[in-house]
């Protein structure tokens, strides 16, 4: 990898990359953390024995890529050139899709996903459903790239963006475009990205010039995996991003926040960092044009609460992650003091897309105020989980059953929580809704960092609201009073709503303490925690009402409100579940009937997962 | 200078001032538990809370902010006793009396706030993590020996590692700081949470004691007693002589 | 012993800088060297790095990553996550509790296994999910959790394991 000192050389690098690019096929095998985790090294090493031994090393390439979206079907592969898409691979298919690349003679057929509607394969990615409605500017180079391969990142016109605006345009354009392009904050609040970055300029150069630019990949939305999808798949897109954002308002120096249980993400970012550097992207005289940046990566130490803007900023500062009053905002006040730029991970990634194709065309896609492509999680139930890459302003019902393929084993949509712990619960009969920032918060809820998890008829939704109190009474820094004592109080309420205490004046105080938490709080996670609980009480106060009023949980989920038992007449005695009781609490000899003793029982539900005849009963 | 309008008042202060301090040049009362003029502001508690609208006329929706962190900034249109105001302080203070239901302060507060019932379960504990003691210690007696810990339900004011720290000069400012732990309320019981004294319009010390607790400060009750109740008043004032 | 100490911390400090911003980051270190933060080295770094001791501790009682008692052989994460949630992660969790036999979430008394609960790992397409040490085990469900203790009490120290990735 050579050190290119301007424009020029960089442009003739990719003209040389390009040049020497072989149409020799290329096997790319995903390897996220989800594939992973799924075996997809295993999958690598077995590719990698087949072709030695099948001696065609100098025919096919095999890569290992970031993550390509469709964690449901893991571990992925790409065939190169021709795009053909293989899911669920095993070590057990490596001989025959290294012999069936070798022989050219057509795909292996078993591997090719298969459209569960039609029951017909298909042979690219883009003719599957689940991704044949994405539009992945951001994504669509995962399946594609070696992350730690600053040439592969080049190759498919990587950097073409800073070259344009080191060699094109002065700062004040860069703001202006992204200004147009109507960017917003991908992270959760939706603040126009230019604007965020036009006031930290203007600060900036009335007190020196000092500034810095920060990347938020603290993720810590449970559910959400996109940021770390992407700093694991392709760090140069948004390094790319920081380095068009430094020279913007004037940033000499750089930070990405990663949380602490990213591993990965850290590693690939950190060779990405140091590949930059030596090729000139990064450092003094970037290119060969007079502007300087560095990038240094800071670790999280495992604190939902430093996902927010001043609670990041004193993290790094190396104090606790407690938030700082807004006013003054990180753009006029922020690291150090200094005016600091502090956007997500998407965001910047962004940034290059809007360079590279314009903020025209950029601004065409989405809705009027919310403009461009959003990256969704879509996990829980349902059955194509993954990362998803959409036009804002799509239905809730088409991600869902267009591109999530449904609910799985049959069931009712019921809700989909979006937005995290600061969103709310959509109900089923809002599927129209189209997805933007204004008309999720119209709905009560918050487009947030995009962790979409769908729930059917099995989730309570008083357990889900508990379930989030839950959380945000453990990661709320403490600071403020409101936030505090509120999330303890409405935890408690909740659980007495679960636990068959509740009383008909839990609601009231419930949406009392919300209202006083989301007007009061100091910081965002505080004003937005009660949201939770607010929509599930807007949408679902039967639910809570069947809790209170007659005790039941109306999806069998709440323990204290449900009994197991088996039904005489459907047992057949093969003691399956016996071995798997958590309470040891069922009796019964062999071949008959047993029984469960509900004072041992403790609903762990194990015996209804292996119960062949489904005899075990829940009411 | 900035220029801000507070109540309908204008007032031009220097720069640097917070809308707390401002407010309380023109005389109005904006009620604080975490601060102290001699402090850094924390934000803390929240009661200092204000409405604080944009400059002609609010492009956005209004915003709650806390007057003891917010630097007046030109333009600056303040409530300081709207409706939305007054509805976050109650809720906040009925809070707290389910908080800190000993607290004479916090029952003064929530009592001249308007607060008639606590819904809220009590949770009697004895301290309000305001942080006084803490920014005392640290920043007016520069000894820094104690500090909080943990996080969320897990927080609470520690000595490191539960062991005195050898830079406690055993001063005591950290006592005397604490809006909590220095005045008990009497009034409060189990089942009400709160003192209800001044529901009660007498003071409610006499019950179990044969002179008033109240030391420096009359209780809300005993103030509220006074001129509608004088015979109590009186008696009160004499024991006081 | 004192002298280690200092050595060590000196070491750091010069690693990552003598500077308040580095706490975090040598606190990390510490941490994953003595699998917890000893009170004389946080004393230490208190004294290097002229911040007050109060502060300290409250960095170190602040975020999840650190512990001021020593974790056991074995780290188990469960993923609390809303996917691994709805998916059904508290009642693996509680499966664990009853098998390694803790009453809550903590050390076993052998010292070998650390039952935590942690936040979301991003593999919320794979859900329920738990993590011990560098492994990560996806769809995890109850009758699963007794043959992975079993396999993880028969193996040594894997705390410095190379992950499985590599």
């Amino acid at each position: 990898m050579p050190r290119l000192n301007s424009v020029q050389q960089l442009e003739e690098y990719r003209a040389f990359l390009s040049s020497r690019a072989s149409h020799r096929p290329c096997l790319t095998v995903c390897a996220g953390s989800g594939c992973t985790a799924a075996g997809a090294h295993d999958v690598l090493d077995a590719l990698r024995k087949e072709i030695r031994k099948q001696k065609v090393d100098d025919e096919i390439e095999l890569k290992s890529t970031g993550c390509h979206g469709f964690c449901e079907r893991g571990p992925l592969m790409i065939i190169w050139p021709d795009g053909t898409f293989y899911n669920r691979v095993t070590t057990a298919n490596a001989a025959e899709i290294v012999r069936s690349v070798r022989d050219g003679k057509g795909a292996v057929e078993k591997l090719l996903y298969k459209d569960p509607v039609t029951g017909q394969r298909v042979q690219k990615e883009d003719e599957v459903p689940f991704y044949a409605r994405q539009k992945r500017i951001l994504f669509g180079n995962n399946g594609r790239i070696d992350p730690q391969a600053i040439e592969d990142y080049i190759a498919v016109g990587g950097y073409c963006g800073l070259a344009k605006v080191l060699s094109e345009f002065q700062p004040e354009q860069v703001i202006e475009n992204v200004t147009r392009s109507g960017l917003r904050g991908r992270g959760g609040a939706g603040f126009p990205t230019g604007v965020k970055w036009s006031i930290c300029r203007k600060y900036a150069q009335t007190k020196g010039g000092e500034c810095y630019l920060i990347c938020n990949a603290d993720e810590g939305d449970p559910g959400a995996f996109m940021d770390r999808s992407l700093l694991e798949g392709n760090p140069h897109s948004v390094i790319e991003g920081m380095i068009i954002g430094s020279f913007a308002i004037g940033a000499k120096e750089g930070y990405v926040y990663v949380r602490a249980e990213y591993p990965l993400a850290v590693e690939h970012l950190g060779v990405a960092i140091g590949q930059a550097e030596q090729s000139g992207i990064l450092g003094d005289n970037i290119l060969g044009s007079g502007h300087s940046f560095r990038i240094q990566i800071v670790q999280g130490a495992g604190a939902f609460v430093c996902g927010e803007e001043t609670a990041l900023i004193a993290s790094v500062e190396g104090r606790v992650g407690e938030p700082h009053p807004r006013p003054p905002y990180p753009a006029q006040q922020g690291l150090w003091r200094k005016p600091t730029v502090i956007n997500n991970v998407k965001t910047w990634a962004s940034v290059p897309v809007i360079i590279n194709r314009g903020a025209d065309w950029y601004a065409s896609i989405g809705t009027e105020k919310s403009k461009g492509t959003m990256v969704f999680s879509l996990v829980g139930k349902i059955n194509n989980t993954g990362l998803v890459e959409v036009p804002m302003g799509i239905s809730l019902r088409e991600m869902i059953y267009d591109i999530g393929g449904g609910i799985p084993d049959g069931k009712q949509l019921k809700a989909i929580q979006i937005g995290g712990p600061s969103g709310g619960c959509i109900p089923a009969d809002l599927i129209d809704l189209p997805v933007d920032y204004e008309q999720l918060t119209k709905a009560g809820s918050m487009m947030g960092s995009g962790g979409m998890v769908v729930m059917d008829e099995t989730t309570c939704m008083v357990d889900v609201a508990r379930y989030f109190m839950e959380f945000l009474a453990d990661e709320s820094c403490g600071q403020c009073f409101p936030c505090r004592e509120g999330t303890q109080q409405m935890h408690n309420i909740l659980t007495g709503i679960c636990e068959g205490r509740g009383t008909d004046s839990d609601l009231e105080r419930l949406e009392d303490l919300g209202w006083m938490m989301r007007e009061t709080s100091l910081c965002g996670l505080g004003q937005t925690a009660a949201n939770p609980v607010l929509t599930t009480l807007r949408y679902f106060r039967n639910e809570y009402l069947e809790h209170i009023r007659n005790e039941t949980c109306p999806a069998k989920v709440c323990r204290k409100l449900i009994i197991y038992e088996i039904d005489p007449t459907l047992c057949n005695g093969c003691g399956a579940c016996v071995k798997v009781c958590a309470g040891q609490a069922i009796l019964g000899e062999k071949d008959q009937p047993h029984q469960i003793n509900s004072a041992k029982c403790t609903k762990c539900g194990a015996c209804l997962e292996v119960c062949q005849p489904k005899a075990v009963l829940v009411s | 200078m900035p220029k801000i309008t507070i109540n309908g008042i204008p007032i031009e202060v220097e720069r640097g001032t917070s809308v707390l301090e401002a407010a309380r040049f023109l005389g109005i009362p904006i009620p604080t538990l975490c601060h102290d003029d001699g402090l850094i502001p924390a934000g803390a508690c929240r009661l200092c809370l204000v409405e604080v609208s944009g400059k002609n006329g609010a492009n956005r929706r209004s915003r709650l902010l806390s007057s003891c962190s917010l630097p007046a900034e030109d333009g600056m249109v303040i409530h300081t006793h709207s409706k939305r105001v007054q509805k976050a302080r109650r809720l906040l203070l009925e809070l707290y009396v389910a908080t800190c239901p000993s607290s004479k302060r916090i029952q003064d507060l929530a009592s001249a706030a308007g607060v008639r019932e606590c819904r809220f379960e009590a949770k009697n504990e004895h301290c309000i993590q305001c942080g006084l003691c803490v920014r005392m210690c640290q920043q007016q007696m520069m000894a820094g020996a104690i500090g909080f810990a943990g996080r969320g339900e897990r927080r609470h004011v520690a000595r490191p590692f539960d062991m005195t720290s050898e830079r406690c000069r055993q001063c005591g400012a950290c006592l005397y700081i604490c809006p909590v732990c220095e005045q008990r309320c009497q009034g409060s019981t189990a089942t009400t949470t709160l003192c209800s004294g001044c529901l009660n319009f007498a003071p409610v010390c006499f019950q179990s004691y044969s002179d008033a607790m109240c030391f420096l400060e009359p209780c809300h009750a005993c103030e509220l007693a006074g001129p509608l109740r004088p015979e109590v008043g009186l008696k009160v004032r004499a024991v006081k002589n | 012993m004192p002298v280690t100490e200092t050595d060590e911390v000196k070491e750091l400090l010069t690693q990552f800088g003598k500077r308040r911003s580095s706490l975090i980051a040598v606190l990390q270190e510490v941490q994953r060297t003595h699998r917890y933060l000893p009170q004389p080295t946080l004393r230490r770094i208190s004294q290097q790095l002229e911040i007050p001791l109060p502060e300290i501790y409250h960095v170190a009682t602040f975020y999840n990553c650190f512990s001021l008692e020593p974790v056991g052989r074995h780290v188990v994460q469960v993923c609390m996550g809303t996917a691994c949630h709805v998916r059904g992660a508290p009642k693996v969790l509680d499966r664990l509790l009853t098998d390694l036999k803790l009453p809550k979430l903590g050390t076993t008394p052998d010292a070998q296994f650390t039952l935590r609960t942690v936040r979301c790992v991003g593999c919320c397409g794979l859900a329920p999910v738990v993590r011990v040490d560098d492994h990560t085990h996806p769809n995890m469900s109850q009758p699963k959790v007794k043959g992975m203790i079993r396999k993880y009490a028969a193996r040594p120290e894997t705390a410095n394991a190379v992950p499985a990735h590599k």
